[in-house]
C-alpha cells in the first residue's frame, strides 16, 4: 500500500479529514524550507505538498509567485527539490510527500529520469498544473512503473464527461480546485464545495482534497466537514514572506509551524460532535 | 528519436489535438481546458461559416484597409541586386499586421457571447490593435504589458488609453512580454465565464496557433496573388521577422505547398547568440512547454525559462509559435538571426532609401535581405513582410543614437 493510501485509510478510521500543507522547496532558502518541512508533521500536517519552483508559474497568485522567485534566486532546482525530499525521508518514512509544479522542468529532466529519481528520493505523488489529462499520457507512463501517483486537479469548470476521462489513470487522491482562479486570492464558496466533492468522489472512487482560497481556521473546518482533505498553502507561505519583510528571519520556521498547527486543529476538530 | 518527415499536405496540420508534429498541444490548467475546447469548437464553426467569413472580409476591406499593397522596393533592389518587394502590412489601420488577427478574434468573441476582452502585448502593437477592435465593437478591454515595455513604448500605452483600454503594467519576472502573458492567463483563469483572451501571436494552447495563423494568412494569400500578377511567377524567397511568429506564419502558410519558394524567418539575436541577451528561440533554444504549447524555448539546464532580449519589444519573447518549430525541424522553413545593431542599420537604410520607417521588428527581416539577395541572384524575386511601421520606435532608435527626444 502506498504512503498516500495508508494515510487516507488511517484517517478514515479516525473519521476525520486530512490536513495537507503546501510550502515551496528553497523558500526562503533550502535549509529553512527543509526545517519547516520536517516540523510540519509535528504541527499536524498529514500529507505534505512541496512546490517545485518554476520561472513562470501561470496558475499562482502573488504569494506563490514571490515564493518561486525567492526559491530560484537562492539556486533551487529540480535536483535541489529532490534533495530536500531525500533529507526529509531520513527521519520520516510515513508522511506522504507530493511534488507540485509545472511541466517544463520535469520534461527537461526527461519523464523516465525524473520518475526514477523522484521515487528514489521518496516522492509519493506528483501534481503538474499545466499538464491536463489530454497531454498527460507520457508522464503517466513514466510514473506508474515507479509507483508515483499522478494526482489530477479538477476544477469548477470541469464537467462530468471530462471528469470521467480525467480519473482514468489517477491514484492516491483527487485535488479539487475550489475556485476558478489563481492560488491564494479568491475564497472558496463553502456551499458549492460539498456537492462538488461528492461529484468528484463518485466519479473517481478516491479521496477528494480541496484547496485554493482556504485561508482561515473557520474555512478550513468548513471544508473539512465535507471533503476528505483540506489543502492550505498561501497562508503558510505568507508567514515566510512576512518574516522576511520584517527582517526577522529567525523565527520563520516557528511562525509557519504555529500557523499550520492552528489550521490543523481546526481540521482535526471539524467533525467532532458530528453525528 | 524519430526525425519528423516532410508532410505531404501542410494544410492538414495541426491534427485534432493541436499538434504540428511534436509541437503545439494544450498545456493549460484544468480550469481553462473546458474553455479551450469551447473556443476550438466555436472557431471551427466560424471558420466554416460563410457568413462569418463574409463579415470578416468586409471589416478587413473597409476598416483595416485590405488588401495591403505589394510595393517594388526599387532603390533597395538596385543596391542589393535582386528584385525585392515589400508587403506593406504597416499600412494597415493601427500600423501593423496585428489588426488582421484582432478583427477575426473580436468577431469570434462576439459570436461566443463574451463581454470582456483581455490581451497581452510586448511592443504595444497587439495591445493597440486589441484596444482598437474593442472600441469599435464596444467591449471593455484590459491589456497586460510588462512594466519595462510600458516604459519603452509610451506612445502605444497612451494610444491604448485613448481607445478606452485599461493597460495593466506587469512587474513580475523581467516585466516583459512573457510575464504579460503569464498575467493574462491568470486573469483568464479567474474570469472564466465572461472573458475572451485575445492572444496576439500564433502561440498558446490549441486552437490559438492555428486560429491566429488562419487570420494572418490573408497576408500570404494576397501576396501570392499579387506577385503572380506583378512578376508572372512565384517568388524565390519570402522573408519575415519572427518573435512569436504571427506575421511570418501568415506570410508563409499560403506558400507551404510551393516547394520552390524559400521561406525564411529572422529571429532577434540581440547582443549576439554567444551572449545571454538574445531572443532566438529556434537558433539558441530547445523544445519545452510554456504558455500552453510545446515549442522551442530559451531555458536553462533546470528547465527554467530565460529572459529574452531584443531591442525590439515585439521580438522580446523566449518562445516561438509551435508551427515554426515544426517547419524548422522538417526543414520547410529556415531561420536566420539578426542582432540589435544590424536591425538598427537596416532601420536607417530603409528610411533613407525607400522613405519608409519600418518597425524595429520588421527591420530584423530587412537586415537579412543582402544575404537572401546573394542566394537568389539578380533576377531572383524576394518578398519581405513589412509587418509594422516604426513610429513607435523613434524613441528607442534615438536613444540608441545617443539622442534624447
Amino acid at each position: 500500500m502506498s504512503r498516500i493510501d495508508a494515510k487516507f485509510a488511517a484517517l478514515a478510521t479516525e473519521g476525520r479529514a486530512a490536513f495537507i500543507t503546501y510550502i515551496m522547496a528553497g523558500d526562503p532558502d533550502a535549509a529553512t524550507a527543509l526545517e519547516i518541512m520536517k516540523g510540519l508533521p509535528g504541527a499536524g500536517a498529514d500529507l505534505i505538498e512541496l512546490g517545485m519552483p518554476f520561472s513562470d508559474p501561470m496558475a499562482e497568485g502573488p504569494t506563490i509567485q514571490f515564493a518561486a522567485q525567492r526559491s530560484l534566486a537562492g539556486g533551487m532546482s529540480v535536483t535541489g527539490t529532490l534533495d530536500t525530499v531525500r533529507a526529509f525521508r531520513k527521519d520520516d518514512d510515513t508522511t506522504p510527500v507530493i511534488l507540485m509544479g509545472y511541466l517544463n522542468p520535469v520534461l527537461n529532466r526527461g519523464f523516465e529520469t525524473f520518475a526514477r529519481d523522484a521515487a528514489a528520493a521518496g516522492v509519493d505523488g506528483l501534481i503538474i498544473v499545466d499538464c491536463p489529462t489530454e497531454e498527460s499520457g507520457p508522464l503517466a507512463d513514466a510514473l506508474e512503473p515507479v509507483g508515483i501517483s499522478l494526482i489530477r486537479l479538477v476544477a469548477p469548470t470541469t464537467d462530468d464527461a471530462r471528469l470521467a476521462l480525467m480519473v482514468r489513470r489517477t491514484s492516491g487522491f483527487v485535488y479539487y480546485v475550489s475556485v476558478a482562479g489563481v492560488t491564494g486570492v479568491k475564497e472558496a464558496d463553502a456551499d458549492a464545495v460539498a456537492p462538488a466533492v461528492a461529484r468528484v468522489r463518485a466519479a473517481s472512487g478516491l479521496p477528494v482534497a480541496v484547496g485554493f482560497g482556504i485561508k482561515t481556521p473557520e474555512r478550513a473546518a468548513g471544508v473539512a466537514r465535507v471533503a476528505d482533505a483540506v489543502v492550505v498553502g498561501s497562508v503558510l507561505v505568507d508567514e515566510i514572506a512576512a518574516a522576511i519583510s520584517s527582517g526577522s528571519n529567525e523565527n520563520v520556521t516557528q511562525k509557519v509551524l504555529s500557523k499550520a498547527a492552528a489550521l490543523a486543529k481546526a481540521v482535526c476538530d471539524a467533525r467532532v460532535g458530528d453525528a | 528519436m524519430n526525425a519528423p518527415s516532410r508532410p505531404n499536405d501542410y494544410a492538414a496540420y495541426p491534427d485534432a489535438d493541436g499538434r504540428f508534429g511534436d509541437y503545439g498541444g494544450r498545456y493549460v490548467a484544468e480550469t481553462l481546458m473546458p474553455l479551450v475546447h469551447d473556443l476550438d469548437g466555436a472557431y471551427t464553426a466560424a471558420k466554416n461559416d460563410p457568413a462569418f467569413q463574409a463579415e470578416l472580409t468586409g471589416y478587413l476591406t473597409h476598416y483595416v484597409g485590405r488588401p495591403s499593397p505589394l510595393y517594388f522596393a526599387e532603390r533597395l533592389s538596385k543596391k542589393l541586386g535582386a528584385r525585392i518587394w515589400f508587403k506593406r502590412e504597416e499600412l494597415n489601420h493601427t500600423g501593423a499586421h496585428k489588426i488582421n488577427n484582432c478583427m477575426g478574434q473580436i468577431l469570434l468573441a462576439q459570436r461566443m457571447g463574451k463581454t470582456r476582452i483581455i490581451a497581452e502585448t510586448g511592443a504595444g502593437q497587439h495591445g493597440v490593435a486589441s484596444a482598437t477592435v474593442c472600441a469599435r465593437f464596444g467591449l471593455p478591454c484590459v491589456v497586460y504589458m510588462g512594466a519595462v515595455d510600458v516604459e519603452r513604448q509610451k506612445p502605444n500605452v497612451f494610444r491604448m488609453n485613448l481607445l478606452g483600454a485599461e493597460v495593466r503594467p506587469v512587474t513580475s519576472g523581467a516585466a516583459t512580454l512573457k510575464d504579460a502573458m503569464n498575467e493574462a492567463m491568470r486573469d483568464w483563469v479567474t474570469n472564466v465565464s465572461d472573458t475572451y483572451y485575445m492572444i496576439g501571436t500564433a502561440a498558446g494552447p490549441h486552437p490559438y496557433p492555428a486560429m491566429v495563423r488562419d487570420f494572418q494568412s490573408v497576408i500570404g494569400a494576397e501576396t501570392r496573388a499579387q506577385i503572380l500578377k506583378e512578376e508572372g511567377r512565384l517568388p524565390d524567397a519570402v522573408v519575415a521577422c519572427v518573435g512569436g511568429g504571427s506575421n511570418a506564419i501568415g506570410m508563409f502558410h499560403p506558400f507551404l505547398a510551393d516547394e520552390s519558394v524559400r521561406l525564411i524567418g529572422v529571429e532577434a539575436s540581440g547582443h549576439g547568440l554567444d551572449t545571454d541577451k538574445h531572443a532566438a528561440s529556434l537558433t539558441g533554444g530547445r523544445p519545452g512547454v510554456l504558455h500552453g504549447n510545446k515549442t522551442y524555448l530559451l531555458q536553462d539546464d533546470d528547465g527554467q525559462i530565460l529572459d529574452a532580449h531584443s531591442i525590439s519589444a515585439g521580438l522580446d519573447y523566449p518562445g516561438i509559435g509551435p508551427e515554426h518549430s515544426w517547419l524548422h525541424d522538417v526543414g520547410r522553413a529556415s531561420y536566420m538571426t539578426c542582432t540589435d545593431d544590424e536591425a538598427l542599420a537596416a532601420f536607417h537604410e530603409t528610411a533613407m532609401l525607400e522613405g519608409i520607417i519600418p518597425a524595429l521588428e520588421s527591420a530584423h527581416a530587412i537586415a537579412k535581405l543582402p544575404e537572401v539577395a546573394k542566394q537568389v541572384g539578380p533576377d531572383g524575386v524576394i518578398v519581405l513582410c513589412l509587418s509594422g511601421r516604426g513610429d513607435k520606435d523613434v524613441g528607442t532608435v534615438a536613444a540608441a543614437m545617443g539622442l534624447n527626444l
